[in-house]
């Protein structure tokens, strides 16, 4: 994919992740790792190559299609994304009442969550008011709250303190563990060695999958126990291969996840 | 993190916050514009109403009366001729009275033009009978002409149809001016409220994209911005239908006591079609909202 006409930021990749898949995607900065995640959950559209999303092609997809597609992807952004004239309550809610929830329903389960993130003492307050830890974690909730089959995490963990990341990663095994595919961007390298999780790495516009990282042995708050790669959930879940000229049809179907450069 | 429970679960603390920034850049000026356009319209309904009440007045006046000259004869006078005609005329079917004026009284018709006193005593007026015709059944002129005639009396009628004319012209016109006037404030509050939809969703870009991140349809964002806009013109609308009826009110008030404003005869009820003010803003904004919103999300890649 490219930006404008900038020069292609990836080329090459050629991605399926397996559904209930748990994958870190690490690079360097400005390797492309949240341009990836946009073309996946929709943000950006490939300047060329094929990207199907739960066994349907994105660039077939009407645009009147996507808001559907969407509700099924939960994303950590980068920057957040919040709502600041909306209080936190309203921000995770959010998912649930574009979808046509109403507030009875859903009043409990989003107040549950804001505790179970730690901002049980901020339903009320406003984005503006919340540190970056806050609103980050903020942010997971909203991305997780319609239980999504795909959950995107760009830097989910990029502005709190070691314990908090922890946290989040066990919030995030936890979500796995009940079937839904993950993709944690994340810079930090421990975090990343400590889960044990496969790693993708996105180097030179292409991708590298480097297997499961050496499990260091944490003693920490219980470490997140490693998620069944293969869970036999029927759907055909993202398969991400932007790049290729011509001919990329065909829907291989690998077993876990797939890099190249 | 302390996982306080938060303190206050009470039910009206959730009530579902708009999606959309409540308080809006220019929406301060958005609603003066739609309050005076309502303002307007409000005013040129009301006028039309009065007026056309007025015009309606005048040919039930006009239709109802008929004028005979009389030009004396022979070795009659005016007035006798003038005395005569009235008899003649009285027995015409459809004639509820006629009257001959005297000299007297076609002074006092002339006083508005020449003024009082100033009329020289031997200006030659004309000898006048005023006809009052059945308002049901009205004699016609050329009724009143044969009758006239068989009476032997040289007498030009006047059965005032030519004026009615003009009156129901003019009326006819004053009409088609309002509707335009009011066809065109309305399309003049459609296109602010479309340029206010275009600034709203640009302004807006972010909530608009977090919104579309989160799954939204086209639709859910174009109904934020009708419900939005649409609310505002009713309330602005309000404002403008209640000067304009308060405006009426006063010109209702000093037309004096029994309402009798010759030129723009108000009633009260004429001031109730500013209720439709509201409802006809708020339709013209959602329809102008939606339609804007939805081309322009529509053209988003
Ligand atoms: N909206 C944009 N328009 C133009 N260029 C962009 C845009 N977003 C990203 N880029 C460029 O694309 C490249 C990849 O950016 P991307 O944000 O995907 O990197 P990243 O791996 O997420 O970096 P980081 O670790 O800093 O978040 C960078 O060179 C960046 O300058
Ligand atoms: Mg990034």
């Amino acid at each position: 994919m490219r930006y404008g006409r900038a020069p292609e930021v990836l080329r090459d990749i050629d991605l399926n992740l397996e559904p209930g898949s748990f994958h870190f995607l690490t690079g360097a900065t400005g390797a492309g790792k949240s341009s990836l995640l946009k073309l996946i959950y929709l943000a950006a559209r490939p300047s060329r190559g094929l990207i199907s999303l739960f066994g349907r092609d994105v660039n077939a997809m009407a645009r009147r299609d996507l808001p559907f597609v969407r509700r099924r992807i939960g994303v950590v952004f980068q920057e957040f994304h919040l709502l600041d004239h909306l209080s936190a309550f309203d921000n995770v809610g959010l998912p649930l009442r574009i979808a046509g929830a109403r507030i009875e329903d859903y009043r409990a389960d989003v107040i549950e969550l804001l505790q179970w993130v730690g901002l049980g003492g901020k339903i009320h307050a406003f984005p503006p008011t919340l540190s970056g830890g806050e609103k980050q974690r903020l942010s997971i909730a909203r991305a997780v709250v319609n239980k999504p089959d795909i959950l995107l995490a760009d830097e989910p963990t990029g502005n709190v303190d070691h314990a908090m990341a922890l946290r989040i990663l066990r919030l995030l095994v936890e979500m796995n563990s009940l079937g839904t595919t993950v993709v944690i961007a994340s810079h930090d390298q421990d975090l990343v060695r400590r889960s044990g999780m496969p790693v993708l790495h996105v180097h030179d516009g292409g991708l590298h999958l480097i297997g499961a990282a050496p499990q260091a042995s944490a003693a920490e708050p219980a470490p997140p126990e490693p998620a069944r790669p293969e869970s036999a959930r029927p759907e055909p879940v993202p398969h991400d291969d932007p790049e290729d000229p011509e001919a990329q049809s065909e829907p291989e179907p690998p077993p876990a996840a797939e890099g190249e450069a | 993190m302390s996982p306080a429970r938060a303190p206050h679960n009470a039910p009206a603390d959730f009530r579902a916050a708009s999606l959309l920034p409540r308080q809006d850049e220019r929406a301060g000026g958005l609603v003066f514009t739609v309050a005076v356009l309502a303002f307007l319209a409000c005013l040129a309904v009301i006028a039309t109403l009065a007026a056309d009440r007025a015009a309606r007045g005048w040919v039930t006046q006009l239709s109802s009366s008929a004028t005979i000259q009389v030009r004396p004869s022979g070795d009659e006078t005016g007035p006798e001729a003038a005395a005569r005609a009235a008899e003649t005329a009285a027995a015409v079917k459809g004639v509820v009275e006629a009257r001959a004026l005297d000299r007297k009284a076609a002074e006092t018709l002339l006083e508005p033009w020449l003024g009082k006193g100033n009329l020289p005593a031997d200006l030659p007026l004309p000898f006048l009978v005023t006809v009052e015709l059945d308002p049901k059944a009205p004699a016609t002129a050329v009724s009143l002409d044969q009758a006239m005639a068989h009476a032997h009396i040289d007498a030009s009628v006047d059965d005032h149809s030519r004026w009615m004319q003009d009156v129901r012209r003019s009326g006819n016109l004053v009409r088609v001016i309002a509707a335009l006037a009011c066809a065109l404030i309305a399309s003049a509050a459609g296109s602010m409220i479309a340029f206010a939809t275009r600034q709203g969703l640009a302004a807006r870009r972010d909530v608009v994209e977090v919104l579309h991140l989160c799954g939204a349809e086209d639709s859910f964002i174009a109904n934020l911005f009708m419900v939005r806009f649409s609310s505002l013109a009713f309330r602005a609308a309000a404002y403008g239908a209640i000067a304009a009826a308060a405006a009426g009110a006063l010109t209702r008030l000093a037309g004096g006591s029994d309402g009798f404003t010759p030129a723009l005869p108000i009633s009260w009820l004429d001031l109730a079609s500013c209720i439709a003010a509201p409802l006809l803003g708020a339709a013209v904004a959602a329809v102008s909202a939606k339609t804007v919103a939805t081309r322009i999300l529509r053209a988003q890649p």
